[in-house]
């Protein structure tokens, strides 16, 4: 049986099981019909020209995972920022696992979306943005049929989460290959402001496909700042599909960190609703083998005096192979945006790629809009020049690649997080270079 | 220390250097002036290992030994240093970084373990001092956005950190003004001793005011064409360099 036939056919089950009210089971209704009739997207897809699906739609993947406890604290602590107090919300497997994680609800909510969806208390916020801001595309209306675990976090008006919020999500391996679909909903009210991080770790080399929703919602004068840490093991595949709705002078920033997986894909939707948005994409992307990451970003301008910032870099080694298609539109009303986009890419090996893709749809006439894509190898020049100081080939190398990534890092704004993914990009790169971090 | 005998050299089939000779002692300062194109900084780049020159004859000896098969790095930790006429910039990399990763990289070439961080600091204050270099600037990205100035004073402000036995600069006055000429030599000077030498490569003769030179040689397309003392300088500055072309014109 094909995974979209496996899915479609444990639908009824999961439902059944689930004590959602109406109003959750017609949008979920909804959904899977969607996800039936487009099922998973293919190479024919304009925007999956350059990402495959193929080994995972024919994978048979367990859609429920073992409800075990089945590790420890010290196990999996490398896999969380520890330096600093944060709020934790842990799953593995899919369950929420209450011992690892961290919760409150103490002037703002963090805690879980199965709550949310059940409970009568949440109900007028999920009523208002559960399901509202999201595309209709495929894999994102599958999330949407299955969806029921996964973060629920709701900051009130003029809060400020004292502390930054992890999400983890853990694959135990227990199954020799498990479907995950989480789903993350992020909610910051007007003036409020909120610093999150996220994970998808497995734990051994079984093979894990994550298709995961997260919908941000930022009122007026919100700031949210999101970190997404993609390091994960060699059999571990994720979609992330995000969708972000800014409301008026709201601050919204996403970094993407993409270390590891088999294949990873970014769908990266920015909406900007308001006047004075600035929204702010990120990443680093540093691969080798035969791994593949694809970003595919949308800012959807669609009010005047805005701005967009978009600043991806890549490293690809081996066989590596990366995407960069970036959407930029602006719609006639939305004058006075400026747009910036960057996508510069060193390819260390004669056979890794990268295909990058600008795309610019501009309706309104008074707007700065600017892009900009390289590919290309180390600077021999600069490569001498360090020699001449000492410092070896392969060393240089390295300082050059860190430079050229590290710079990336400039607007991270957890000091620990930004001296973890230093750190992190040095040991990648190979070598000890002795930094301050 | 360095011994340069009949050495030709060039980049993609064109000759550029035609049989140079130069032996340079511990203890002396060497200018080698001449005019645009004569080969000046093909020189010191065949000196410090550039893979683009081919050397097509000839040899280099450093410290008795030939270097020509050595990479950049392995010449810069037996202690040869050559100061860019422009130096390249590297985002993202910190002046204090670049260098300590410099140092150490060549003491682990010596076999040596990481220079302790108290000792680090301490020697970075000492020459930072020396070249009046500010605190704010160490923590700069190596010299993006640096103005001419601060570039030169960067490269011997390395120079005074990595201490070697030979310094080439190359076109080092180019682009300083006084104030910066003034800082940057007086540090030069400062590291000078008994057991090290210093090339100067320079096309006026205003550098040489303030490093003193033991000897000037005079390049011409590719060849020494003349050497003396000191005073040579002054009358190459007089004469120009037609003059010696005029009087070495077979």
């Amino acid at each position: 049986m094909s995974l979209k036939d496996k899915l479609l056919s444990s639908y009824l089950t999961f439902q059944e099981n689930q004590d959602f009210d109406n109003s959750i089971h017609d949008i979920k209704d909804a959904a899977i019909k969607i996800f039936e009739e487009k099922g998973f997207p293919t190479k024919k897809d304009e925007n999956w020209k350059y990402t495959s699906l193929n080994s995972l739609v024919k994978g048979d993947f367990s859609l429920v995972g073992r409800n075990e406890d089945a590790i420890e604290f010290r196990d999996v602590k490398k896999y969380f920022l520890n330096d600093i107090d944060t709020y934790k919300i842990v799953f593995i497997d899919g369950k929420y696992s209450s011992y690892l994680s961290e919760t409150t609800h103490d002037g703002v909510d963090v805690c879980l979306l199965s709550a949310a969806l059940t409970k009568p208390k949440y109900k007028p916020v999920i009523d208002k943005y559960f399901d509202k801001i999201v595309k209709k595309d495929s894999l994102t209306s599958l999330n949407t049929a299955f969806a029921r675990e996964g973060a629920y976090i709701y900051v009130p008006k003029g809060k400020t989460v004292s502390k930054p919020i992890q999400i983890v999500h853990f694959a135990t391996g227990l199954e020799s290959s498990l479907m995950l679909q989480p789903r993350n909903l992020v909610v910051v009210e007007e003036n409020a402001e909120v610093q999150i991080i996220e994970r998808h770790q497995s734990l051994n080399s079984n093979a894990v496909f994550t298709n995961s929703v997260t919908e941000i919602y930022a009122a007026d004068h919100a700031r949210v700042d999101y970190y997404k840490i993609q390091n994960d093991k060699e059999a571990a595949s994720l979609i992330d599909n995000t969708h972000i709705d800014q409301q008026t002078s709201s601050e919204v920033a996403v970094h993407t960190f993409s270390f590891g997986g088999k294949l990873t894909r970014n769908n990266l939707n920015f909406y900007q609703n308001g006047e004075h948005n600035n929204s702010i994409l990120k990443g680093v992307t540093i691969i080798e083998d035969k791994q593949h990451v694809d970003h595919n970003t949308l800012v959807h301008h669609k009010q005047p005096n805005c701005e967009s910032h978009q600043d991806y870099k890549g490293i690809f080694d081996d066989r590596a192979t990366g995407v960069f298609n970036g959407k930029v539109v602006v719609d006639s009303v939305a004058q006075k945006i400026n747009a910036y986009q960057s996508n510069n890419n060193i390819l260390v090996s004669d056979k890794a790629s990268i295909n990058s893709k600008p795309q610019l749809e501009i309706f309104a006439d008074d707007v700065r809009c600017s892009h900009g894509c390289t590919i290309g190898q180390l600077d021999e020049d600069a490569l001498f020049y360090m020699k001449t100081r000492g410092i070896g080939e392969k060393e240089g190398r390295a300082l050059l690649m860190y430079a050229f990534a590290n710079n990336v890092l400039e607007s991270v704004k957890i000091p620990q997080l930004k001296s973890r993914i230093t750190k992190l990009i040095a040991n990648k790169l190979g070598v000890n270079l002795g930094f301050e971090v | 220390m360095l011994e340069i005998n009949n050495l030709n050299a060039g980049i993609e089939d064109k000759e550029i250097l035609r049989g140079i000779d130069l032996k340079v002692n511990a203890g002396e300062v060497h200018a080698i002036m001449g005019p645009n194109g004569s080969g000046k900084s093909t020189l010191s780049s065949v000196i410090a290992g550039k893979e683009e020159y081919e050397v097509s004859g000839g040899d280099i000896l450093f410290e008795g030994e030939s270097i020509l098969e050595m990479d950049a790095d392995e010449r810069a930790h037996k202690g040869v240093f050559l100061s860019f006429q422009y130096p390249v910039e590297i985002p993202g990399v910190s002046v204090t970084n670049f260098i300590k990763t410099a140092i150490n990289q060549t003491r682990k070439a010596k076999g040596l373990e990481d220079m302790p961080a108290s000792e680090m600091l301490k020697k970075i204050r000492e020459k930072s001092e020396l070249l009046e270099i500010d605190r704010k600037f160490l923590s700069r990205s190596l010299n993006e956005g640096f103005s001419g100035g601060e570039k030169k004073r960067n490269e011997i402000f390395q120079m005074a950190m990595l201490e070697p036995k030979l310094a080439i600069l190359d076109e080092t006055d180019s682009g300083l003004d006084i104030d910066a000429l003034r800082i940057v030599s007086n540090g030069v000077n400062k590291l000078r001793s008994s057991d090290n030498a210093v090339i100067v490569i320079t096309h006026y003769q205003r550098l040489l005011e303030y490093i003193v030179p033991d000897f000037v040689h005079v390049l011409v397309n590719g060849k020494i064409v003349k050497s003396g003392g000191k005073e040579l300088a002054l009358e190459l500055e007089e004469k120009g360099y037609d003059w010696v072309k005029a009087e070495t014109a077979v």
